[in-house]
Parts: structure tokens; C-alpha cells; sequence
């Protein structure tokens, strides 16, 4: 059970990573990013394919927030010209393209085959201890993200980035120019991604193009609506409560015997969808967030 | 020397012609009032000279510098500030930060002044609140500096783009319909605080729907019909012009 609950502490707080960069980029800034899945993917590529090659894993884990950064770059720039859902249609698709490009570039990433066989983390210890280390070093990563990123939100800087979401052609007329903003927001929510992305790579040890799918940046969407959008106490917990609906369903089978496998796998997704739905309907801002979705 | 020049300015929206060859030339602290009816084109020529809006033909100058083909974000960095019909507060921002976001050359407002150097930012953040507190007394909205701009009235709305502009310390302010949907006390408040910008020296542009309004304080008035400039001058000569009237539904002005 303790070795159960740390794997799920584990992947909660990559998804928290996750949501802390979208929180960055929705909830402050505005930008609508419905493919952050690529971003986690190019940094969990980037980081098992460098150790792979026998680079150091802190080595590969920054090269990985790197890449990561670097590529949300052209999609910056898309940014500055469309606004809203059209944004959210090319963030897409680039996530799309991403997870297909991964698939078919086989002499590099094995494709659909999978990348198997990636140097773990900590594997000087073993068992429990070792869950444990894994554990705590994703905890102190997330933790010091969460930091660094509440001292932007009450700085200058993200002062600027609310100013965007409330009004950006004021913005403008004002003399400054929003661009600058929002690539850097880009920027910097990729490169959490990608730094979450590596954590994934090493703990799972095992990937495919199948892990990619454009579900996982809806978990994280949903992350930060079920936590409240806007808030960084809500990124944080509501990834908690997101594995919480998603793992806890597994347990409705005890109270529920009798039921065959298959017919179990259906209840839960849609347990799931009826838990989602009533938070939303009943506490549209979700845990700790001041405006409704 | 001129402010600001416009020279054969055009704007087209595919075959219809919005602005058509407009000129005109502000002098410095110049206080020109542009009114027309619905369609004359004088909101779309106010966009070409702000920017928001490109030219087809023609060309802009502001304090000598050619700014045809700037960005908004440029013109106004040169002291060109505007305000907006509909306001364009920062809603989820306090009334003095709305101020704050608005002063230029934010050193302190970088990313990595975020995490390094953050009490020099705050030194910057105090002097600006300083300046910021002074700006808010004169348009009398200190006493909703710490409310969030989304409730405020459509007046203290206005009033706090005006503020705002004024953290740009700017040249030229150019207001578009600064009286629409203002009840009429504040209309007096706002008239007031511009009278008071006139006798600073900086020059203002304030195009009105409402003539009686604006002739009761402009100095220069142009009145625009289907794109073009109709007349130009005194306020009172403009508004005798048979053509002004006529295009004013037969002279009910």
C-alpha cells in the first residue's frame, strides 16, 4: 500500500507541475495552451534519450526544461496573432504534431515500439526508500516552482500579465508591448513541462508516443479548473483531487462485487465524468479560485 | 512647430473609403475637438492616427518623427495616449494598479526582476506609487484607489483612463467619446480635469457625437462628413457653416 500510495504521490505531483505552468499561462496571462501534453513529451524524450546516451540525469533533466522552453518559442509567436480558441486550435494541433512526429522519427525515439530501458532515478537504493527519494526530490522541485512562481504572480511582471488577460489592447496603448509577456509565459510554462516530463521519463522508465495523447493535457485542464483557475494553491491541489477521482473509482469495485471487468473499467470513466460534472455545476470557481470558469 | 501632422490620409475598408484624404496639423497643447454623425469616419481616423488602425494612403508624423507604420505600443511610448469609447479598465486590478501597470519603462517589471533585485524593484514600485497617489487626487479618484476597476461607475471609468494615460506623461491625449454614458455631474468633472491638462500644455484631441458639449470648451473644432473634413476652425464659425448644418439633419445644431 505505502509503495502504491508514493506512485501516486509521484505521478500527482507531476501533473502538479504541470498545472502550475498552465495556471501561469491561462489563469494569469489568458493564453488558451491546449497542448501542453508536447511540451511534457519533448522534455520526457529529450531527458531519456540524453541519459540514454549516458549524460548525467541532472544534465538531461535541465536539457529537458530547455528543449522544452526553446520549442514553445515558435508557438509564442503564433500567440501574438490569434487570440483565444484560435490558439487553442494550433496549440493543439502542435501537440498533435509533436506526438506524431515522436511516432514516425523511429531511428530516433523507436516510434510506436517504445523507448524502454531508461536509466531510473536513485537506483542506488531500492524499494520503499527509494519510492521515498523519488518522492521527495519531486516534492522539493515542486515546491520550489510553486515558490518562484508566487513571486511572480505578486510582482511587477505578472502584475503586467493580469493586465493582458483583463485587457490587452490596453495594453498596448499604454506603450508596452504584450508580445514580450506572452512568450516568455510560454516559455517558462514549457519548461516546467518539460522539466515533469523528465521526472516521468526516469520513473516510469518506459515510454511511447501512446502516453502523449492530447487526455493528458486535459487532465491537467481539469487540474486547474476542479482547483480553482488563478490560483497556485488550487494547481497544487487540484491535481490531488483529480487522482483522487481518477484512482479512487479503483476502489468502488470493493464496495461493488460481482460486477465484470470490463463493466467495472465503464463505471469508473463514468463515475468520473458524474464526479467532474457536479463540482463543476456546484462550485463552478473550484477549490480556491475567485472567478468561475 | 506641429505635434502632430496628418497628410492625405486614407483608410479603406475593401471599396468603401472610411477616411479620405484627410489632413490636419496640431500644434503643441493645441485643444481640438472632432465631431460628425454616425459613419462620418472620425472614430476610424482617430484609430489611424493611434494606430489601432492601418492607413491605406498617406502619412502620419508625431513631434517630427514619421509613425505611419508604428505599432500602438511605439506611439504611445513617443506621448501619444488615448482612451478608449467603450473603457478598457484592467478589471481584476485595483484602481492604483491600474496606474502602476501603465508607467513606462518598467525596468522592475521584467521577468527576472520576479526573483533578483527585488528590493530595488520596490524602490522603483514606491516612487511610482507616489506619483501614481498624485495623479489619482487630481482626477479625485483617491477614494477608490484600492477598489477593483471592473466596479466602478462608467464615469470613474473614464476618469481612470485618463489617470492612466497621465502616468505616460504624454504630449497628446486623444479622447474618444469621454462624455457617452457619463451622467451629467461627471461630465462636468471630466470637463474640468481636461481644462486643467490644457493649461499644462498638452495637447488634446477629443472626438464627440454631442456638439453642444464639445463647443462649450474646444478651441478648434472639425467636423467630418463621409470621411472628409467639412469644416475647420472657431467652434462657433464651424457650427454656422450651411454645409456643417446641412449635414447635421438641416441645422438642428
Amino acid at each position: 500500500m505505502d509503495a502504491y500510495l508514493l506512485a501516486i504521490g509521484t505521478i500527482v505531483l507531476i501533473y502538479a507541475l504541470l498545472a502550475i505552468g498552465l495556471n501561469l499561462q491561462y489563469g494569469e496571462t489568458g493564453l488558451i495552451n491546449f497542448g501542453h501534453v508536447a511540451f511534457f513529451a519533448l522534455g520526457a524524450y529529450t531527458s531519456a534519450l540524453l541519459a540514454l546516451k549516458g549524460w548525467p540525469l541532472p544534465l538531461s533533466f535541465l536539457a529537458a526544461g530547455a528543449i522544452a522552453a526553446f520549442s514553445a518559442v515558435p508557438l509564442g509567436f503564433a500567440a501574438l496573432r490569434l487570440r483565444d480558441d484560435y490558439l487553442a486550435i494550433v496549440t493543439l494541433g502542435f501537440s498533435e504534431t509533436v506526438r506524431l512526429v515522436i511516432q514516425q522519427e523511429e531511428w530516433l525515439t523507436r516510434g510506436v515500439q517504445g523507448l524502454p530501458g531508461i536509466p531510473g532515478l536513485f537506483t542506488s537504493l531500492a524499494g520503499t526508500p527509494r519510492a521515498w527519494a523519488i518522492f521527495l526530490t519531486l516534492l522539493a522541485v515542486t515546491a520550489l516552482a510553486a515558490y518562484a512562481i508566487s513571486l511572480l504572480q505578486r510582482s511587477p511582471f505578472g502584475r503586467m500579465l493580469r493586465a493582458i488577460r483583463d485587457n490587452e489592447p490596453a495594453v498596448e496603448a499604454l506603450g508596452k508591448n504584450p508580445s514580450g509577456f506572452k512568450i516568455r509565459v510560454f516559455m517558462l510554462g514549457a519548461a516546467l513541462a518539460g522539466i515533469a516530463g523528465a521526472f516521468y521519463a526516469h520513473f516510469i522508465t518506459f515510454l511511447t508516443p501512446e502516453q502523449f495523447i492530447p487526455l493528458v493535457t486535459f487532465y491537467v485542464w481539469m487540474s486547474i479548473i476542479l482547483g480553482g483557475i488563478g490560483s497556485l494553491r488550487g494547481a497544487l491541489l487540484g491535481s490531488t483531487l483529480l487522482m483522487f477521482f481518477l484512482e479512487g473509482s479503483r476502489f468502488i469495485r470493493d464496495i461493488l462485487p460481482g460486477v465484470a471487468e470490463v463493466q467495472m473499467a465503464n463505471i469508473r470513466l463514468a463515475m468520473i465524468g458524474l464526479a467532474l460534472v457536479l463540482f463543476v455545476l456546484y462550485r463552478p470557481q473550484g477549490l480556491f479560485g475567485k472567478r468561475p470558469v | 512647430m506641429s505635434l502632430l501632422e496628418v497628410q492625405h490620409a486614407c483608410v479603406d475598408f475593401g471599396a468603401f473609403r472610411a477616411v479620405s484624404d484627410v489632413s490636419l496639423s496640431l500644434a503643441e497643447g493645441e485643444l481640438l475637438g472632432i465631431a460628425g454623425t454616425n459613419g462620418a469616419g472620425k472614430s476610424t481616423l482617430f484609430a489611424a492616427i493611434a494606430g489601432q488602425q492601418a492607413t491605406s494612403t498617406g502619412r502620419i508624423e508625431f513631434g517630427g518623427a514619421d509613425v505611419t507604420r508604428k505599432p500602438v505600443h511605439q506611439r504611445a511610448r513617443f506621448g501619444l495616449a488615448r482612451t478608449f469609447q467603450t473603457p478598457r479598465e484592467f478589471a481584476n486590478l485595483s484602481v492604483l494598479e491600474n496606474l502602476l501597470a501603465a508607467a513606462p519603462n518598467g525596468r522592475h517589471e521584467s521577468l527576472l526582476a520576479s526573483w533578483v533585485g527585488r528590493r530595488a524593484s520596490r524602490h522603483q514600485e514606491l516612487e511610482l506609487v507616489r506619483q501614481a497617489d498624485e495623479i489619482l487626487a487630481f482626477v479625485k479618484l483617491m477614494p477608490v484607489r484600492d477598489q477593483s476597476a471592473g466596479g466602478l461607475s462608467g464615469g470613474q471609468k473614464k476618469l481612470l483612463e485618463l489617470a492612466r494615460v497621465l502616468m505616460l506623461s504624454p504630449k497628446l491625449i486623444m479622447l474618444d467619446e469621454p462624455f457617452a454614458g457619463v451622467n451629467p455631474v461627471l461630465i462636468g468633472e471630466i470637463i474640468e480635469v481636461l481644462r486643467k491638462l490644457h493649461g499644462r500644455g498638452i495637447a488634446l484631441i477629443v472626438v464627440e457625437h454631442h456638439l453642444q458639449a464639445l463647443k462649450s470648451f474646444v478651441q478648434r473644432l472639425i467636423v467630418m462628413d463621409q470621411g472628409r473634413i467639412l469644416a475647420d476652425g472657431n467652434p462657433h464659425l464651424v457650427l454656422d457653416d450651411p454645409r456643417v448644418q446641412a449635414a447635421y439633419m438641416g441645422g438642428v445644431v
